[in-house]
């Protein structure tokens, strides 16, 4: 029994290391947005797996009590339609608000005039399912539904660095 | 061994399919040495060294999917539940899911509406897991109906490495129906519907040898949504039935719980109202628990969620599941680009009022020496005189120039600290705050951030302020994308105690790249309350190192 317990280690180390060879073409196992089922502020359904139909999209998870969150957000906002019209890229807003402070989302993202897609996660399936930790935290998925780059924190300047990744995805 | 090697070949041959999956996952771990200090009373452990780690494997292949968590606390890290020990599997599950069908086994987390009738979920910085382990399925028979069951039993708590159930037994089930998704004279239509209706029971044996108990109890109701163009409204309206236990010292009234949200919202303004109305709510899989065990359902309180540390953590509200019936008005607004009061950037304005107090409870009619037990009568949105709760605040955030930004919050708070019992004071607890944020971004990649933070209590009749007057200083330096270094000292200058006239400094910095975060931090920190979405654990004094590691995968 243990023998086949290391077996097993064994084979899915194997896996991991091989998860680790740069590859032009995606790895089999590279991660992959996985399917959730959300609603948008009108309470629409949306599978997170079919997010990225359009082109790439930059998945920001936030929440309303979150400030560096909001920081991000905002100043992406002030960016937000040059990145659209160089890249075709779409922001997805997802707010991880419970119920507690969840209808304060909707009254946040009008009185900022954001013009994300914004998803409700109120009790956390979709965070849980993109191995979130801690907010903000931030993904770029290619069109594909690959994730190419992702950052779990927000500091003025972070948005120059998703920038720069999301120019790179562009270009190929 | 032969079989080994066998199961060795099969493996690797079937590891170009089983590559094709997608495992995911996070980890975090968490450790403090910490010393004694006697003038904050914080006790060095027995083992000095306290660490919590946790890791989440998720795998799906396909429609499959499958799941798990380890847990460890060797031992668990200071202010967690004291029921955590151990290291071992503390979440795992199998299921498939398609467009039709999603069927679990084993652990999940589940909401059936806003989780007023029922809601399972994890908070690992609170410690709070109150899983379902049992089955659940999820159908979507036609367009914009989802039909949800579950059954299962409760996470109590892990321990040497275990989870541990809950003695009573949980079974719901719950409809929501989208008509504009199912209904073709609704599509695209300005007006939207969402209908929902839940049902949950519990069931315990009667163990009780002085009540006659009910074994089964349930909960039902039903909730709206409605949009129309920039209005909103949602409404949801739970039931419960006789639910005799220790919190309610086995009375035999029903319970319910109301909430409503009405929003107005578009470009540059948004505005809301909700209401909320509690009455013997508290619902458990097991009737003698307390504090955070095993709660069904989910009551939510109605204020905002403060963020600057002294605002959030000295006096925050937990809902009253035995009653209460509460308000609140949020109000924010965009001043725009290019007028006198939007400047170059714009200015936000927030307001954001919230109340809640005891609701009026009657006993017309009501004979305390029958045998019903049933020892008061109450109506939904019936309040009292007597206040648990009200926050009256207000910010402001300005971009000046490319460099400076700032925020200006101020907030008045009330709280009845013998209901809600935040400190030793009696009585209501009546607080000032002022917070002054500003940020300079010296480049594209340095930016300063400061904090002045001060708290003003007003004394009562008796001329007793709790513990005082508190002031905040934070500055944080932050290199993009890697780095930041941040040092923060909070002062009990007010204390009436001279003794207690403490000062708490912290030194933290922390390094990230990509999905992977690593944070110490030195220093003393006050006790305070520890408090998400609404859910407090009281965190105590310490003094000493703590290093934090994230990772995701």
């Amino acid at each position: 029994m243990k023998k086949l317990f290391l077996l097993f280690l064994a084979a899915t180390f194997s896996m991991a290391v091989q998860a680790q060879e740069p590859a032009s073409e995606p790895a089999l196992n590279q991660k992959q947005v996985p399917s959730v089922k959300l609603v948008d502020m009108s309470g629409k359904a949306i599978n997170t797996a079919e997010l990225t139909v359009n082109g790439p999209v930059i998945i920001s998870f936030w929440a309303t009590w979150c400030a560096p969150c909001k920081k991000e957000l905002n100043t992406i906002h002030e960016v937000y339609e040059d990145w659209v019209a160089e890249t075709g890229v779409t922001l997805i807003a997802v707010a991880i608000d419970d119920e507690k402070t969840k209808s304060q989302v909707a009254v946040y993202v009008n009185g900022k005039a954001w013009d994300y897609t914004v998803l409700m996660d109120p009790n956390w399936d979709f965070k849980r399912a993109m191995g979130v930790n801690n907010v903000p935290h931030t993904f770029l998925v290619d069109k594909n539904g690959f994730i190419v780059y992702s950052h779990n924190n927000y500091a003025p300047g972070d948005e120059e660095k998703l920038y720069q990744e999301l120019l790179k995805l562009s270009e190929k | 061994m032969k079989n080994a090697r066998t199961l060795l070949v099969i493996l690797l041959l079937s590891q170009g399919s089983f590559a094709q999956g997608n495992i995911s996952g996070n980890m975090e771990t968490v450790f403090q040495y910490l010393n004694e200090d006697s003038i904050i009373n914080a006790k060095q452990p027995m083992q000095k060294g306290l660490i919590n780690s946790y890791m989440n494997v998720f795998y799906t292949q396909g429609n499959f999917k499958a799941g798990m968590r380890f847990e460890s606390y060797l031992p668990r890290i200071q202010g967690y539940p004291n029921r955590f020990d151990g290291t071992g599997i503390g979440m795992r599950y199998v299921g498939y899911q398609n467009d039709f069908v999603d069927v679990t086994l084993g652990t999940f987390y589940e909401q059936f509406g806003t989780g007023l009738a029922l809601r399972t979920y994890e908070d690992r910085n609170l410690g709070y897991d109150n899983l379902l382990d049992g089955m659940r399925i999820v159908l979507r028979p036609g367009k914009g109906v989802v039909l949800k069951g579950v059954y299962g039993t409760q996470r109590l708590s892990f321990q040497q490495g275990q989870i541990v159930h809950g003695a009573g037994l949980v079974r719901g089930t719950d409809a929501e129906w989208h008509l504009n998704e199912g209904l073709t004279f609704l599509k695209d239509k300005k007006l939207d519907v969402v209908l929902g209706a839940s049902f949950v029971s519990k069931f315990q044996e009667d163990d009780n040898p002085e009540w006659i108990l009910p074994q089964n109890v349930a909960s039902y109701g039903g909730r709206l949504k409605l949009t129309y163009g920039n209005f909103y409204a949602d409404a949801e309206f739970i039931q419960k039935g006789q639910d005799p236990s220790s919190d309610n010292q086995y009375i035999y009234n029903n319970g319910h719980a109301a909430i409503f949200n009405l929003r107005y919202t578009k470009k540059g303004l948004g505005i809301l109202l909700s209401g909320k109305s509690v009455d013997n709510m508290s619902y458990r899989s097991d009737r003698t628990k307390d504090l955070q065990d095993l709660l069904i359902n989910y009551l939510p309180s109605l204020n905002k969620t403060h963020t600057y540390n002294l605002v959030a953590t000295l006096y925050p509200y937990a809902t009253q599941p035995m009653g209460e019936v509460a308000y609140q008005a949020d109000v924010l607004y965009t001043f725009k680009k290019g007028t006198t009061l939007g400047g170059k950037y714009g200015t936000t304005l927030g307001l954001n009022f919230s109340t809640t107090y005891r609701p009026e409870q009657t006993l017309n009619g009501i004979d305390l020496n029958d045998s019903s037990r049933v020892v008061y009568h109450t109506r939904p949105f019936a309040l009292s005189d007597s206040l648990y709760w009200q926050d009256i605040n207000f910010n402001i955030t300005k971009k000046f120039n490319k460099q400076w930004s700032g925020i200006l919050s101020f907030y008045d708070i009330k709280i009845n600290n013998d209901v809600v019992k935040v400190s030793d004071a009696q009585g209501i607890i009546h607080a000032r705050i002022a917070v002054l944020e500003g940020t300079y971004k010296i480049n594209s990649h340095n930016a300063i951030r400061w904090e002045l933070q001060g708290m003003w209590v007003q004394k009562n009749e008796d001329g007793i302020n709790d513990k005082g007057n508190w002031a905040t200083a934070l500055v944080e330096y932050t290199i993009s994308p890697g780095w930041f270094f941040s040092a923060m000292n909070q002062y009990n200058y007010g204390n009436a105690d001279v003794s207690k006239r403490v000062n708490y400094p912290i030194i933290t910095c922390g390094y990230i790249k990509d999905a992977t975060r690593l944070t110490l931090s030195y220093g003393r920190q006050r006790a305070g309350l520890f408090c998400v979405g609404g859910v407090c654990r009281p965190v105590p004094a310490n003094n000493g190192l703590m290093i934090n590691l994230t990772h995701s995968f």
